[in-house]
């Protein structure tokens, strides 16, 4: 059978963003993919030397939308460690409830997308009507849905008061209770594990060479999350990472299933440790040095390296995004499926283009 | 108005194309579809073929490469049509306005008939400007 290459997005249904693969396929199954990327950068890192270091927290939240607080948390630690600033406890409790609270809804909405890709429409609803409540949560306690903007340098611009933490706490109980009753359709029904199990497989070996991030490494089995560098309020906070033996896409979307679970637990625990007052530090000075700071965020591992020379603006921020380091697993996944589980396995990465890209 | 016509209004079908934008808005949008907001109930649906639809929502800023994708997409919808731009931006480049791959705004590239200011826009605001855009659309076709 002669071999036919069939473009697959920039602009594709299932794709909520652009990205191009070019799919060489033999009959049914494909044998080689090739990424083309590009369609969404920015340049944003560049706009460090037009912006002073506390603006650019406001660009490096606009990376990606769905994982914006913890881009500017990883951003603010990085400038808070090369000022020698102590973060108030309070803070940094906030600061993990908010991060959390943000990958819960990043998981809700993958899990949707992703039940969306194998054409399971009412779960995909089922779930956005979950995360609807979580972005409640954000707008009522931030001021905004998506881009919560809490981070400055030194703390947290916003706090929670008696009323908001009960009624957090209320409202978890009650999306723990949904969410509960989804859980059998979502790892047992038998529609569900014949579009995701032993599809895509990743072996363990394979996800540690070519360096996976996140729920695809976990789902691997290696059990490695950033949260156990114990950043922000981690280091008091009782975790576990999450990890899945199958390498499959049915065990990467387990791996997210639980982390949702889990972060319900971390907010509690993160609501139960807020003491003291203070918001933020008083901030001296201007950044100098050079950093490199590490977080988890829902895609899996986030670096920045932050360069500075003691003036207002820095010299350079690099960011890492982990759709980036997935990119070269997902390449080495596809050959070998057929065309019908394509879009399956890709959003099974959960590709967050506008972060690759920046 | 012919029937035709009439259907193109109360039931346009809507197309989104994220042309650089930070995700922010591409789920505001998204999030438009699904039960809280739920704009199916207004006859609207989303396509994923140009060829199909009526009205044209972009989110995002327009770089070099994403612009020739975006008038490809706009000349291959049917006439009469209407583009949406959302968010800061669609509307103008927003915060990324000053970035060195940014050309700016939407109307850098095709003609946009309704802007939904917001970082990112509310999804109340984007049904508004659906609606809103309704309007205008059925000035057209009544003229024509
Ligand atoms: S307007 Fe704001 S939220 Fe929307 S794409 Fe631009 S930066 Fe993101």
């Amino acid at each position: 059978m002669a071999r036919t290459v069939i473009p697959f997005g920039p602009q594709h249904p299932v794709l909520p963003e652009p990205i191009h693969l070019s799919l060489v396929v033999e009959d049914e199954k494909v044998v080689e993919a090739l990424p083309t990327l590009g369609y969404v950068h920015r340049g944003l890192e560049l706009l460090a030397c037009k912006r002073d270091y506390n603006q650019m927290i406001q660009i490096v939240e606009r990376v990606c939308g769905i994982c914006s607080m913890i881009h500017s948390l990883c951003y603010c630690q990085g400038i808070e460690e090369m000022m020698g600033l102590e973060v108030p406890r309070r803070a940094r409790m906030l600061r993990t409830v908010w991060s959390e609270l943000h990958r819960m809804h990043s998981h809700l909405l993958w899990l949707g997308l992703f039940a969306d890709s194998f054409g399971f429409e009412a779960l995909f609803m089922q779930l956005w009507k979950i995360r609807e409540r979580i972005m409640d949560l954000n707008e009522a306690t931030t001021g905004n849905r998506v881009i919560v903007s809490v981070n400055v340098v030194g703390g947290v611009r916003a706090d929670l008061d008696e009323g908001q933490i009960r009624w957090i706490k209320d409202t978890l109980v009650e999306v723990e209770a949904d969410l509960k009753k989804l859980q059998s359709t979502i790892m047992n029904d038998s529609t569900v594990c014949r579009r995701t199990k032993g599809i895509g497989v990743l072996t363990k070996q394979a996800a540690y060479e070519l360096g996976a991030a996140g729920p695809m490494l976990r789902g691997s089995g290696v059990a490695q999350d950033m949260r156990q560098l114990k950043y922000a309020g981690f280091d008091e906070i009782a975790f576990e990472p999450i990890s899945e033996p199958d390498g499959d896409c049915w065990a990467r979307s387990t791996v997210r299933w639980r982390e949702t679970l889990q972060s319900i637990d971390l907010v509690r625990q993160a609501l139960d440790r807020l003491d003291g007052t203070d918001l933020t530090v008083k901030v001296k000075g201007k950044p100098e040095g050079e950093v490199i700071t590490r977080v988890e965020q829902p895609r899996g591992e986030c670096l920045y390296y932050i360069k500075g020379n003691g003036d207002k603006f820095l010299e350079r921020v690099r960011i890492r995004t982990p759709t980036f380091a997935n990119i070269p697993p997902l390449a080495a996944i596809l050959p070998g499926l057929d065309f019908a589980d394509v879009p399956v396995v890709v959003l099974s990465i959960d590709p967050c283009i506008s972060c690759t890209e920046r | 108005m012919s029937f035709l016509k009439t259907s193109q209004i109360k039931s346009p079908w809507l197309m989104h194309f994220d042309c650089g934008s930070c995700n922010g808005c591409d789920i505001e949008t998204l999030a438009c579809l699904t039960p809280v907001y739920d704009v199916e109930r207004f006859g609207i649906i989303n396509v994923g073929n140009p060829r199909h639809a009526d009205v044209l929502v972009v989110t995002g800023t327009v770089n070099p490469r994403n612009a020739e994708i975006l008038k490809n997409i706009y000349s291959q919808m049917p006439d009469p049509k209407l583009v949406i731009a959302v968010g800061a931006c669609g509307c103008s480049g927003g915060v990324f306005r000053e970035a060195p791959n940014v050309l700016g705004g939407v109307d850098k590239v095709i003609p946009v008939d309704v802007y939904v200011p917001g970082c990112p826009a509310k999804p109340e605001a984007i049904m508004d400007a659906v609606v809103t855009g309704l309007g205008k659309l059925k000035g057209i076709l009544e003229a024509s």
